[in-house]
């Protein structure tokens, strides 16, 4: 047993030696590259091994694998948790000293900055901002797309000072959230099993598949998919679907209780891994599904499609945000990191996984052609699509659904959001649930 | 009389460290509920205030009364089957056992469900239930379904039977208790005295086990009354009680509107208590 403890002692401080060496030479590299030896923040590799910032957010991008590799990279610990949406939202708010960097989606950014739990961050402290897709910025993926409804990245993106809490209208220097992850969002099927072509949001409502159906009771998102059925089914006509009058929400809400109330709906799913189940075991045909949870059927061998639908998607964004206490060397060690993030490594691993990085550009260096091709451009894969961990994905010849990341993120109809009459909307929904 | 108060001094001191440990951690928790429960609130705050809009929208809401009305109904159930259940398992290992360690053999199989932990016991029924789960394969292998039974799964029955399954040795092991305590020669002098199988049960067995009976009764109701996991699993997010609307008020931030939420019902809960002690003196009868 002491044989055992001891040589794992020296294995890990092998491995933080190694990794300190490789540090030091990256942040050597890095700083000839750059050019500009100003004396930060490269100097103290010494003292930033001790670091550990604990970073805290939903389980799509708080994956071990990054920590694993930052560790490597830059030499600093990261320890994360997962949680669902709720709760993030909760702990955000409630706990801002348990946590140092906060992963959370930008419509709960909206939630939370305002409670002044967080600081903003200096964007010119960020050698690879200037990388970040212009969708973060602007709104705007290409100079003449138009902005889709809702909480987009961009209104909550920026604040007007370190400690401002209220969003600022145009870009300035500090932003609320670097953003790290997108996607865009919308029904998965059975293609087996439902025995038709899908094409619209109110399929979801067609008696055919009546107790076979399910979306998810997140109300910020599941608002959102109602609004996209009812808008396709033609009974309700919105102003703007992430900011519904108290009367559109009631009109929305008695449709989808109406469907509750036929047997329409098989369940209702709060968490990544119940959509999996329900659909894995052929308890729902169709439903509102995340990309990540398409794939983990199919890697049962399961057929899954995540079906493009002709009004569009569902848009969502995340990003790193520090909380309010971090300072000094955990300061300068978090911009570290998330500079990082924006490198290339990680929006590799988030591509691979069916996301898309926040910055494309520095990703691509980091993945093959053809990893290129089938995730960003759409293109029929050469060989096999292999997940991050080694997994396959694809068979070759096989084309991600919904096609290229400007065919699909150019056809986004609303972001996730959280409206003005928010307490209206959760009340309407919580009513939705218990009918 | 200065014997008597040094003597009710000292007791006093004797129950001190309980007394304080129920201040912290019941009468306090419980006072800072109804404290917030009087709260304002926004998206991402609570507000310090006086207000009664949570419990008007409340106490105003048809939600809530249906919500009341579904998971008085599951308790109600519940208990039913649970206290029919419990009672005919006690009344078999209390008089048809003969030998002692026979008892306790045949009691202690009784608790196995309870070595492993009831989310694990809930979820195992989910692939037992489902569309193509093992009954439902089952009965169509076996031709007498066509078509997959839709109510197994994510439905009142599913819940029930969860609760039934967790619960129903909360029933058994206070009447169990109980009725070891029946003199047996109470039974063999009704034998005596001509009295049928039936009326030595109803006459003799019943009134003797009442104490086990109500306290099984309290267990079953205020567990369900609480619950909201079983709900959530087994009803699949469509299904809803008391709990599970305090529930999601929480995950969404709205703190003083779920402590309403949760001072209605424990008041609910202690209603219903105070009925049920009222039937029987458990301090008396034990």
């Amino acid at each position: 047993m002491k044989d055992l403890k001891d040589t794992k002692t020296e294995k890990s401080s092998g491995i933080s030696r190694r990794s300190l060496l490789k540090g030091a030479a990256a942040v050597t590299a890095g700083a000839a590259a750059s050019g500009a030896i100003t004396g930060f923040p490269m100097i103290w590799a010494q003292n930033i091994k001790n670091v550990t910032l604990r970073q805290f957010g939903t389980g799509v991008s708080n994956l071990n694998a990054i920590a694993e590799k930052c560790k490597e990279d830059l030499g600093f610990n990261l320890q994360l948790t997962s949680l669902d949406s709720d709760s993030v939202t909760q702990r955000a708010v409630t706990q801002p000293k348990s946590y140092d960097i906060a992963d959370i989606e930008y419509w709960i950014c909206k939630k939370v900055f305002p409670s002044g739990a967080m600081q903003a961050l200096d964007t010119s402290r960020l050698k690879n901002f200037d990388k970040i897709s212009p969708l973060f910025i602007n709104g705007k993926l290409t100079p003449d797309s138009e902005i889709a409804q809702g909480t987009a990245p961009h209104t909550v993106g920026f604040v007007e000072g370190k400690n401002g809490t209220s969003f600022a209208k145009e870009q300035t220097n500090w932003m609320t959230l670097i953003p790290t992850i997108y996607n865009a969002d919308t029904l998965g099927i059975r293609p087996d099993l439902v025995g038709r072509p899908i094409t619209n949001w109110r399929d979801i409502m067609d008696p055919a598949f009546k107790g076979k159906t399910s979306i998810l009771n997140i109300p910020s998102i599941g608002i959102m998919d109602a609004a996209m059925i009812c808008e396709s089914m033609g009974e309700i006509k919105y102003g703007d679907k992430g900011n519904m009058t108290t009367g559109e929400i009631d009109r929305t809400m008695a449709i989808l209780t109406e469907a509750k109330k036929a047997g329409q709906f098989r369940a209702f799913w709060k968490s990544f891994d119940e959509s999996v189940n329900l659909m894995a075991s052929g308890e729902v045909v169709i439903q509102s599904m995340w990309s990540p949870a398409v794939a983990a059927v199919r890697s049962r061998g399961i057929e899954c499609k995540y079906q493009p639908l002709e009004e569009g998607y569902r848009a969502w964004g995340g990003g790193l945000g520090l909380a309010a206490h971090l300072s000094g060397l955990e300061l300068d060690a978090a911009y570290e990191y998330i500079d990082w993030y924006l490198s290339g490594w990680v929006g590799a691993y988030l591509n691979r996984q069916g996301y898309y990085s926040a910055a494309p550009e520095t990703s691509k260096q980091f993945m093959s052609e053809d990893e290129w091709n089938f995730w960003i451009e759409g293109k029929p894969a050469q060989g096999d699509i292999l997940s991050p961990t080694g997994e396959l994905m694809e068979k070759a010849g096989a084309t991600r659904d919904g096609g290229s990341y400007w065919d699909r993120m150019g056809a986004v109809a609303c972001w996730n959001s959280v409206m003005d009459e928010n307490r209206h909307m959760v009340r309407k929904w919580n009513e939705f649930i218990v009918s | 009389m200065p014997m008597i108060n040094s003597k009710n001094i000292h007791s006093y001191w004797q129950s001190l460290p309980l007394g304080m440990v129920l201040l912290a951690f019941l009468v306090f928790p419980i006072a800072v509920i109804t404290v917030v429960s009087f709260w304002d609130y926004n998206e991402f705050s609570i507000i310090p205030d006086f207000i009664w809009t949570n419990y008007e929208y409340l106490l105003s809401s048809p939600v809530t009364w249906k919500a009341y009305l579904q998971t008085l109904q599951y308790a109600l159930l519940t208990w039913t089957i649970t206290l029919g259940l419990g009672f005919t398992l006690a009344y078999f290992l209390a008089f048809h056992v003969r030998t002692n360690g026979m008892q306790t053999l045949l009691f202690l199989i009784c608790t196995i469900p309870f070595l492993t932990s009831n989310i694990i016991r809930m979820i195992s029924w989910i692939p037992l239930l489902g569309r193509n789960g093992l009954i439902n394969s089952g009965l169509q292998s076996a031709g007498i379904t066509d078509a997959p039974i839709e109510w197994l799964l994510y439905s009142d029955f599913a819940i029930i039977l969860a609760y039934v399954h967790l619960y129903t040795l909360f029933m058994v092991v206070p009447i169990f208790n109980s009725m070891m305590r029946i003199d047996r020669s109470l039974i063999e002098a009704a034998i005596d005295a001509g009295a049928r199988p039936y009326q030595i049960l109803r006459d003799v067995v019943i009134p003797l086990s009442k104490s086990g009976i109500i306290i099984g009764s309290i267990f079953v109701f205020t567990l369900v009354m609480g619950d909201f996991v079983t709900v959530k699993i087994m009803g699949g997010g469509i299904r809803a009680s008391i709990a599970v609307l305090i529930y999601n008020e929480i995950s969404l931030l709205q703190y003083p509107a779920a402590a309403a939420g949760a001072v209605v019902l424990l008041i609910t809960v202690i209603m219903m208590l105070v009925i049920l002690f009222r039937l029987v003196d458990i301090r008396k009868e034990v």
